[in-house]
C-alpha cells in the first residue's frame, strides 16, 4: 500500500469517489457545502463481459450509474472524471477471488479492493491531483486525537456500519481520508439526499461481488475456474463418507441445506481440506469454535495495543462482534480466543479487532 | 500546483464563434424570421439571406449555389454523402449499368463516415472495402487504385484526420477516381479552413464540412455535392435544399456558416503562419521533454497546421486529459472517453502503434486565440504531469 509523497498538497481539495449511489453522492454533496474544492472520481472496474450471451457491466459502474453519478456532479458543479481500473480490478481482485475459492477459501473482495486500488490506486490518483483528501462514502468514522493520531470509528449507523472492511486502512491513509456520511444514519443520509434535491435519493444499496453478472458466485465460478467443479467425498469429522460434492467453492461454512446428503441429524459444513478435495461435515456443536488464528494483521495504530488484549472480534461483515481475548505472536499473526464459541468460521474472510466502536485493525482468518 | 490558467488546446474539437459571425446571424432570429420556404415577404426575406449565405459558400468553393447545401453538422453531411449516392446506385441499378453495389472508404476514417459505411454493408447489403493506411495514416492512392471495381460506386477518404491530424493525398485519390468513373467524397471536416478550394478544378464530387471548427455556429454543416452526382436525400421531407435534405433550413445558422468560411479564407494564410509556429513549438517542446515515451503521431510535414498529436509510452490517455484539465489545459485523445472505459485508438492500431502506445494518445489542437506563452505553459504542465503519471503508474503495480 505505497503512497506516493507529495509536498504540494491543496488543503481543502478533496477527490470524492462516486458510484452514483446515494452514500457517495450525500457525501460529494455534503463537502461542497463545507466549502471543500471537490473532484468527483469514478472507478470503471472489471467485470463479466457476458452473462448468458447478454453484455453486462460492473453492477458498481454501469453506465446508468455513471450517469447518476456525472449528474450528481454536474448539479454540485464539480468536475467529474472516471478512471479506467479494469485491469488492475482483474488481477488484484477477481483473479483473486477466483484463486482463493480454489484454495478452499473464501475471501472478501470488498477488503482486498479497499486494500489494493480504493485506497491505493484511487488515494494515489488524488494525491496525484494534489488533494489532500480521498472521500469515500463509507459508514466510518476517522478522528484525530491531541497526539495526532487518528483513530478508526464505527459509523453512527450501527446496521451500516463498514469500519469491517476499512481495517486495512492504516495512519498514512487516514491522514488522508473522509467518510462524510459516517456520522449519519441512513435515513439521515436520505433525508439529506432529499435536501440537497440529489436524483438519487431513493436509489437501493449497492453490492458486494459487484464484478458478477447475476450476483450468483456459484455459476461465475464454474465459468470462470477451470479448478472449482472438482466433485469429492463429503465426509465426517471421522472420515466417514456420507456423499459426493460438486466442488469445494460452491459450499459456504456453515450450509446445511442443498447437501444432496441425508442424514438423521442435521449436518453442517465444517471446513474445507483441500488436499483430500473433501467437504468435512458435523453437527451444529462441532460448528463451533472458541479459537481462530488471522493472518496479514495490520493494525490502525500502527502496532497492536498490548501483547493480548480483550476485544469484540467480527469474524464476517455481517457478524456482530463476539467477546475474545486477542493474543500477537512475536510473527505478526494473532490468536483470537472466544468467550463464547462462534459459528462458521470461514478462513479468508476477515477477522476484525473492536474496542466499543473503535476499530483497532484485523486481518485474514487463516486456514485451519 | 501551478498558477491556475484556462488553456483552450482543442480546436478540433470546437471553436469559440468568432464575433463578426455572430453579428452576422444576429438579424436573422427575431428580425428575419420567415420560413424560406414561404411566399410572402417575410418569406422572401429569409430565403434572399439564405441564398446569399448559398452564394457566398458556392464562391468561396468556386462552385455552383445548387451544389452547396445547407445540413444539421458534419456528420450528417458525411452520412447524406454515403448514404445519398449508395442509395442512388441501388436505386438506379447501379452506376453506369454496372450493377453499383461497392464504396470504399479508409480504417481512419471519422466515425460518421466509418459508421455509415459499415451501416450500409451490414444493414443494405452493400460491399465495403476498408483501406489500411501507412506509417503515418496516409492511405497509398496505389491502395484506392487496386480496389476499385467495376461495380464500384464511391471512395470516401477524409481530407485530414481528426485524431492525428495526416492529411491524405486527395487530388491523387481524387484523379484515381475520376480517372476509374468513381464517385469521391472527402470529409474535409479538419481541414476545411486550412486550403483554398476550388471545386471547378479538383477531382473531388462530395465534400463534408462543419463551420464550428473554424469559429462558426454548431448545429450546422456544409454540404457539396457536384451537379452530376445522382442523390437520394437521406431525410424525407418538403424537398428543402434542392431535395437533398428536408426540413426548414437553419437561416441564421447558414448565414453563420457562410460567414464563418468567408472569414476563414480571408484570414486563412495568416492563422497558417500562427497555427504552424505554435504547433511546431509544441511538437519540438514535447519531443525534446520526452524522448523515449512521447512520439509524435501523423505525418511529421503533410498534417494540418493546428494539429500536433502524440502517444505516450504506457500512458492511460484518461489520466492524462484529467490531470491536464485540473491544471486548466483542455485537450483530447482519440482514445479518452468520458466513461473511463477507453479503447484502443482505431486510428493508433491502424498506424501500427502497438500495445505500450495506443490508449494514450494526446491531441493539441491550437487556434488563433492562443499565443506562444499558451504552448509554454502547456510544455511545463505535461513536465510536471507526466513524470507524475509515471510514478503513480510505477507504485501501482
Amino acid at each position: 500500500m505505497t503512497l506516493i509523497d507529495s509536498q504540494t498538497l491543496v488543503k481543502n481539495r478533496v477527490v470524492v469517489a462516486m458510484s452514483g449511489g446515494v452514500d457517495s453522492s450525500v457525501s460529494a454533496a455534503l463537502l461542497v457545502e463545507q466549502g471543500y474544492e471537490v473532484i468527483g472520481m469514478m472507478m470503471r472496474l472489471w467485470s463479466e463481459p457476458t452473462v448468458g450471451g447478454a453484455p453486462f457491466v460492473n453492477r458498481c459502474c454501469t453506465p446508468d450509474q455513471m450517469a447518476d453519478a456525472r449528474r450528481v456532479a454536474d448539479q454540485l458543479g464539480i468536475p467529474f472524471y472516471a478512471l479506467d481500473v479494469k485491469e488492475q480490478f482483474r488481477q488484484t481482485i477477481v483473479d483473486f477471488f477466483i484463486a482463493e475459492h480454489e484454495q478452499g477459501r473464501t475471501p472478501n473482495p470488498c477488503i482486498e479492493c479497499n486494500r489494493k486500488i480504493r485506497f491505493t490506486y484511487l488515494l494515489n490518483q488524488a494525491l496525484a491531483l494534489d488533494a489532500q483528501y480521498l472521500a469515500t462514502g463509507h459508514y466510518a468514522q476517522v478522528v484525530g486525537d491531541e497526539d495526532g493520531r487518528f483513530h478508526l470509528y464505527k459509523g453512527r449507523d450501527d446496521h451500516k456500519d463498514q469500519s469491517y472492511v476499512l481495517h486495512v486502512l492504516r495512519q498514512e491513509h487516514l491522514d488522508h481520508v473522509l467518510f462524510p456520511v459516517g456520522g449519519y444514519t441512513k435515513s439521515e443520509v436520505r433525508d439529506l439526499a432529499r435536501k440537497f434535491n440529489l436524483p438519487v435519493a431513493s436509489k437501493g444499496d449497492s453490492q458486494d461481488l459487484c464484478f458478477l453478472g447475476d450476483g450468483d458466485y456459484r455459476r461465475f465460478l464454474r465459468e470462470y475456474s477451470s479448478k472449482a467443479s472438482n466433485p469429492g467425498p463429503i465426509l465426517t469429522l471421522d472420515g466417514e463418507e456420507l456423499g459426493r460434492h460438486d466442488g469445494l467453492p460452491f459450499y459456504t461454512i456453515g450450509q446445511r441445506k442443498g447437501l444432496g446428503i441425508s442424514t438423521p441429524q442435521p449436518v453442517y459444513v465444517l471446513r474445507k481440506d483441500v488436499t483430500q478435495n473433501a467437504l468435512v461435515v458435523g453437527t451444529r456443536e462441532q460448528l463451533g469454535q472458541r479459537t481462530l488464528a488471522v493472518r496479514d494483521v495490520n493494525w490502525v495504530s500502527g502496532n497492536s495495543p498490548a501483547s493480548t488484549f480483550p476485544a469484540q472480534v467480527k469474524i464476517r461483515y455481517k457478524a456482530e462482534g463476539a467477546e475474545a481475548r486477542v493474543e500477537v505472536d512475536g510473527n505478526g499473526r494473532v490468536q483470537v480466543q472466544f468467550q463464547e464459541p462462534v459459528f462458521g468460521v470461514t478462513a479468508g474472510q476477515g477477522a476484525v479487532f473492536y474496542n466499543g466502536d473503535e476499530c483497532l485493525g484485523g486481518g485474514i482468518i487463516a486456514d485451519t | 500546483m501551478m498558477e491556475k490558467r484556462q488553456i483552450y488546446l482543442d480546436h478540433g474539437a470546437s471553436t469559440p464563434l468568432d464575433e463578426a459571425v455572430m453579428a452576422a446571424m444576429q438579424p436573422y432570429w427575431a428580425e428575419v424570421y420567415g420560413n424560406p420556404g414561404s411566399a410572402h415577404g417575410y418569406g422572401r426575406s429569409a430565403n434572399h439571406a439564405l441564398e446569399t449565405a448559398r452564394r457566398t459558400v458556392a464562391d468561396l468553393l468556386h462552385a455552383q449555389p445548387d451544389e452547396v447545401a445547407f445540413t444539421g453538422c458534419g456528420s450528417e453531411s458525411d452520412n447524406l454523402a454515403l448514404r445519398g449516392v449508395m442509395w442512388a446506385a441501388r436505386r438506379d441499378g447501379g452506376r453506369n449499368d454496372r450493377g453499383g453495389n461497392h464504396l470504399i472508404t479508409s480504417a481512419i476514417e471519422h466515425s460518421a463516415v466509418l459508421g455509415t459505411a459499415v451501416q450500409l454493408r451490414d444493414l443494405f447489403g452493400f460491399d465495403l472495402t476498408i483501406l489500411p493506411v501507412d506509417e503515418y495514416g496516409r492511405v497509398r492512392p496505389a491502395d484506392v487504385a487496386a480496389a476499385i471495381r467495376p461495380d464500384t460506386v464511391l471512395i470516401s477518404i477524409m481530407a485530414a484526420n481528426n485524431e492525428i491530424g495526416t492529411v491524405q493525398p486527395i487530388a491523387e485519390i481524387g484523379a484515381i477516381a475520376r480517372e476509374r468513373g468513381v464517385f469521391f467524397h472527402t470529409d474535409a471536416i479538419q481541414l476545411a479552413a486550412s486550403v483554398q478550394w476550388d471545386m471547378s478544378a479538383m477531382p473531388i464530387d462530395l465534400l463534408s464540412i462543419a463551420p464550428h471548427k473554424f469559429y462558426g455556429p454548431k448545429g450546422v454543416g456544409i454540404f457539396y455535392a457536384r451537379q452530376d452526382v445522382p442523390l437520394v436525400s437521406a431525410l424525407t421531407g418538403g424537398g428543402q435544399e434542392n431535395g437533398r435534405r428536408a426540413g426548414t433550413v437553419n437561416v441564421p445558422f447558414a448565414v453563420g456558416a457562410a460567414e464563418a468560411l468567408r472569414l476563414a479564407m480571408v484570414n486563412l494564410p495568416q492563422h497558417i503562419a500562427h497555427y504552424q509556429a505554435l504547433r511546431d513549438r509544441l511538437i519540438d517542446g514535447i519531443l525534446a521533454q520526452f524522448p523515449n515515451d512521447a512520439v509524435l503521431t501523423g505525418h511529421p510535414t503533410e498534417r494540418l497546421p493546428h494539429n500536433a498529436s502524440f502517444a505516450f509510452r504506457n500512458l492511460n490517455a484518461n489520466d492524462l486529459l484529467m490531470h491536464l484539465d485540473m491544471a486548466g489545459i483542455a485537450a483530447s485523445s482519440g482514445s479518452a472517453c468520458k466513461t473511463g472505459n477507453p479503447k484502443p485508438s482505431a486510428v493508433l492500431q491502424a498506424i501500427g502503434l502497438g500495445d505500450e502506445w495506443n490508449r494514450s494518445g494526446l491531441r493539441l489542437t491550437v487556434g488563433k486565440q492562443n499565443t506562444l506563452a499558451d504552448i509554454d505553459y502547456a510544455l511545463e504542465t505535461l513536465a510536471s504531469i507526466v513524470p507524475k503519471l509515471y510514478k503513480l503508474q510505477a507504485v501501482s503495480r
